[in-house]
């Protein structure tokens, strides 16, 4: 962490975006996490996608949970709504929110502690609804507020800092969002921008659920060598299956590559996701050999990382729910409360 | 590319902008951090060892510091008007506050070493010499024409941008040191003074001919026309005290400026200056352009001298005709006719300051002493020396004229020269500079600076009232920065002597730094050729004249690029960084001056 509030000064060639906003101006207060951490790297990453994509800040809503990992949204979008709610509880708040009013954009940071311990349930129930949001767990396989104890997502095996070795099995939350319904799940690594922002943007583009698994190393008690979590051993162990770029509708595209090495998937809103593939015989749109894939490779001790499914055809909760597309907090009270004469009308419809 | 080898010197040495642009290399950062500490005399010492005048500097300096300094790349795009930091102002600051500092210059040398060099002209180059070889125990002579020691410091600066005190105060310092001065004395032989068997001779008499202006009237009317450098010291040794009201004066330069200056002090009332070229390109520092006009005096510009005008032998006027810029395929500039009228403007009196010449009429052409084609000494561009071993020559005399700060710094090589040369060794030889080079870290987020950035902008110095100033010349228009301001200021000084150094073996790539650096400096990427690699970073850097800050020897076999154009020194990377692969270190230069320190280890220990 640092004491100083960075300073105002930027590089005088740093572009504004459509909206007249540099990139530092997505930023928000100085990080109080330790000096090195991933979370940091995650926060960068989304400012960055955030300052492409041209996103108004004030049409940002950014909640959390408890942790780490929690803390971060106070150190990005400083000008966006937040919440930093109830340990494990991030969840269902956000999904209120969401059903208040669907024209925000809806950011929850969490961590493997809030998401895969205390927060399990809350987790796979918002992937079950498709709550139409980014989903991003920062994962470094300890709880680093308390001291570093295994988290639930440490895998069997891995060392803890002071030599002890886990005997829990872990918690593979992409292979859980991936059964309980998420349409857009994906893994990255904190130390590859490179692969990480172009995931923000998709999964800020996609309808409906979109998880985000990034790991994240904790350099006070995760760093080592034994760890699974530590940066020299993602950088070692990282299986990316592709690489993407995200296209909006203006945008020309001139990237050239070799024939049957991409993939496009166009989804819902128009936006498009080119995937370059790492790994020839990888579908991201096919859920069960991207589940196969995804855990036997696990078995050889890889970490996959990319864009590991996504569904172009998604839908969302408010879809489902068929709700009107005014949001409901813009609704007035004349709408909300039609009358006795209309309540009495449904009721009878329903005898 | 290569990692860099912050090992050479130069390396850092050029990322400290200021420093590496002051001819002298005085350590800009750190006497302003002496100065934001209240440390005047400390301050006032870093600069005297430097650059030897730093109250005088700290007033007429021609500030080769200033377009240099970091600050102003750094205020691009982010305020209005970028400026560098006053560095200059803040000198006189140090100047101003010091205290008694005689304590603390150079003991008399105790003993005299037999040795003899006689300076000939007193101004800053041949008193960095005395001041340099006096406390080595050199009996040094130093001769002038006028009076007292100072030369073109004393004569031709006018006394409301430089006070007498001043000058004796600083001057004095260096005479103390028991230097023989020899004022009212001029030479005209230097085989006169060569046979008077001095071990050398130091030849520091400046350029003291001011270029004329030959057009049709020049004549007849001579006795309102003045040549500018001739001028000014005639008014600073009182024998002129009044001017005409209307005073024309010609050129561009800063002689130009102090003469219009002067002018409209001694009862000029419409006083202009008119130059051939454009505003642009006058060879006056920007600032002494401003100064000038604050004080109501216009600057014309485009206008060639055509004519004098008189009339019974009294000057009338002067008529100009109206150029314009053209420029050729090579981009040489031509001013070319614009075809109106030619302009007549009245005035009493002219003032010519289209330049000055070297002049050495007194050098007699058999003693082997050779000269080129534009009649300047043939000289060692390193050493100084002449073509006839025992003569060196420094300031204006040496390549010209330039300016204090120049003069000073050849003053210091020349005495270099020839303390080598008087103990046997060869000069060529040149000593290395005096390096240090210390982490700052004082604790997990401190460091001995104040790694805040200000974000302030330059503060204005303030000047005396103008009914004041313009009714007497010698009082100084410009009042100094009280303690309160010069702090301020000091705080945006970038501290770009606090050098990020950078151990690839330690560095993890965890991002941390190049995620908080406010600039966008840092970038880990894949190796390249150069044009390339600069294409390539988070920030591109455009900016050719600055280095890029290259490592290799990271886990991913990527490279570490650090462009050092615009880093605000504000020590963020280092404290994001949780292995210490990026530390705060002060990289502490000083030039090595004449002494044992100059002179090679082997033949020390000989000697001794």
């Amino acid at each position: 962490m640092t004491y100083l509030a960075k300073p105002k000064l930027r590089h005088p060639a740093l572009s504004a975006n459509a909206r007249g906003f540099t990139r530092r101006d997505y930023e928000g207060r100085i990080s109080t996490l330790c000096a090195g951490c991933g979370h940091d790297s995650i926060s960068a990453a989304i400012i960055q996608a955030c300052w492409e994509l041209d996103i108004e800040p004030h049409r940002v809503a950014k909640l959390s949970g408890i942790g780490c990992s929690s803390k971060t949204p106070d150190y990005f979008l400083g000008n966006s709504h937040g919440f930093n709610t109830v340990h494990g509880r991030m969840p269902s708040v956000l999904t209120g929110a969401n059903l208040a009013n669907r024209d925000l954009l809806y950011l929850g940071v969490s961590g493997d502690g809030d998401s895969a311990s205390i927060g399990l349930g809350q987790f796979a129930h918002l992937m079950r609804r498709g709550v139409n949001m980014v989903y991003i767990l920062e994962n470094n396989g300890v709880y680093g507020l308390t001291k570093g104890q295994f988290s639930a997502t440490a895998d069997k095996g891995s060392a803890s800092k002071k030599g002890v070795a886990n005997t829990d099995s872990p918690i593979d939350t992409v292979s859980l969002a991936l059964l309980m319904g998420a349409t857009f799940v994906a893994r990255s690594f904190s130390g590859d921008k490179g692969q990480l922002v172009p995931i923000i943007k998709a999964a800020i583009g996609h309808v409906g659920a979109a998880f985000i698994d990034v790991v994240s190393p904790c350099v006070a008690f995760n760093n080592h060598a034994g760890s699974t979590k530590s940066y020299d051993y993602i950088r070692a162990h990282n299986e990316a299956v592709n690489q993407l770029d995200f296209i909006q509708g203006r945008e020309e595209i001139t990237a050239d590559y070799a024939e049957g090495t991409t993939i496009d998937v166009t989804q819902h809103d128009g936006t498009l996701i080119r995937l370059h593939k790492a790994s020839t015989d990888y579908d991201p749109t096919n859920k069960v050999a991207a589940m196969n894939y995804i855990q036997s490779h696990q078995a050889l001790g890889e970490v996959v990382t990319g864009l590991l499914y996504v569904d172009n055809q998604s839908s969302d909760l408010h879809r489902n729910l068929n709700t009107v597309d005014i949001p409901l907090n813009a609704l007035s009270e004349q709408a909300l409360c039609p009358g006795t004469a209309i309540l009495e009308k449904i009721n009878a419809s329903l005898r | 590319m290569h990692t860099t080898d912050i090992r050479n010197p130069d390396y850092f040495h050029k990322v400290v902008d200021c420093q590496w642009a002051c001819p002298a290399h005085t350590p800009v950062p750190e006497y302003i951090r002496m100065i934001a500490a209240g440390r005047y005399a400390d301050a006032y010492m870093v600069n005297w060892v430097s650059n030897v005048f730093p109250g005088i500097l700290g007033r007429t300096c021609d500030r080769p510091c200033e377009p240099a300094c970091r600050r102003g790349r750094v205020e691009e795009d982010n305020f209005a008007k970028p400026e560098p930091v006053a560095i200059c102002r803040l000198k006189r600051v140090a100047a101003d506050h010091k205290g008694d500092i005689t304590a603390r210059l150079p003991a008399l040398a105790s003993t005299k070493n037999g040795k003899r060099i006689a300076c000939i002209g007193g101004g800053p180059a041949s008193l960095t010499v005395a001041r340099d070889l006096a406390p080595l125990g050199y009996h040094i002579t130093v001769f002038d024409q006028d009076p007292k020691a100072g030369g073109f410091m004393r004569t031709q600066v006018p006394r409301f941008r430089l006070p007498e005190e001043v000058i004796d105060e600083e001057v004095g310092y260096i005479i103390n040191q028991d230097v023989e001065f020899i004022g009212n004395r001029r030479i005209d032989s230097l085989k006169a003074v060569l046979n008077e068997n001095y071990d050398a001779v130091f030849i520091g008499c400046g350029a003291p001919r001011g270029r004329d202006l030959e057009v049709p009237g020049r004549r007849e009317a001579a006795g309102n026309i003045h040549i500018g450098i001739d001028w000014l010291s005639s008014v600073s040794f009182g024998h002129i005290e009044k001017v005409g009201k209307r005073v024309i004066v010609l050129g561009g330069g800063n002689t130009a400026m102090d003469c219009c200056r002067s002018a409209r002090r001694l009862g000029g009332e419409d006083v202009k200056v008119i130059v051939r070229s454009g505003f642009e390109e006058m060879k006056a520092s920007p600032w002494e352009k401003e100064d000038a006009q604050h004080e109501g005096i216009p600057i014309l510009n485009y206008l060639v001298p055509k004519t004098f005008e008189h009339a019974n032998g009294k000057l009338t006027g002067m008529t100009f005709e109206k150029v314009r810029a053209e420029y050729d395929a090579k981009g040489r500039r031509n001013l070319v006719s614009t075809g109106e009228p030619n302009v007549l403007y009245p005035c009493d009196e002219v003032l010519i300051a289209v330049g000055q010449e070297n002049a050495f009429p007194w050098i007699e052409r058999d003693l082997g002493l050779e000269f080129d084609n534009w009649g300047l000494p043939v000289l060692n561009e390193k050493t100084f020396q002449s073509t006839v071993p025992r003569v060196f020559f420094g300031g204006d005399s040496a390549f010209g004229p330039k300016n204090i700060i120049w003069a000073v710094a050849h003053g210091h090589e020349a005495a270099i020269s020839i303390d080598k040369m008087l103990n046997g060794e060869p000069m060529t030889q040149r000593p290395p500079q005096h390096l240090n080079i210390l982490s700052q870290k004082m604790g997990i987020h401190e460091w001995s600076y104040d790694n805040d950035i200000s974000n302030d902008l330059r503060h204005v110095v303030p000047w005396a009232a103008a009914e004041k100033t313009l009714k007497s010349i010698k009082v100084e228009v410009e009042l100094g920065f009280d303690a309160a301001t010069a702090l301020s200021e000091s705080q945006r000084c970038l501290n770009c002597d606090i050098q990020t150094v950078f151990k690839a073996p330690l560095c993890i790539e965890c991002d941390g730094c190049v995620d908080i650096c406010p600039m966008d400096c840092i970038t880990f990427t894949d190796n390249g050729e150069e044009p390339d690699v600069r294409k390539r970073l988070t920030a591109p850097a455009t900016n050719q004249t600055q280095d890029l800050y290259v490592a290799d020897g990271l886990k991913t076999n990527r490279i570490m690029v650090k462009d050092e154009d615009v880093c605000l020194h504000c020590g963020l990377c280092a404290e994001r960084c949780p292995t210490g692969a990026w530390d705060m270190q002060k990289f502490l230069i000083e030039m090595t001056h004449a002494g044992p320190a100059c002179r090679t280890p082997a033949l020390r220990r000989d000697a001794a």
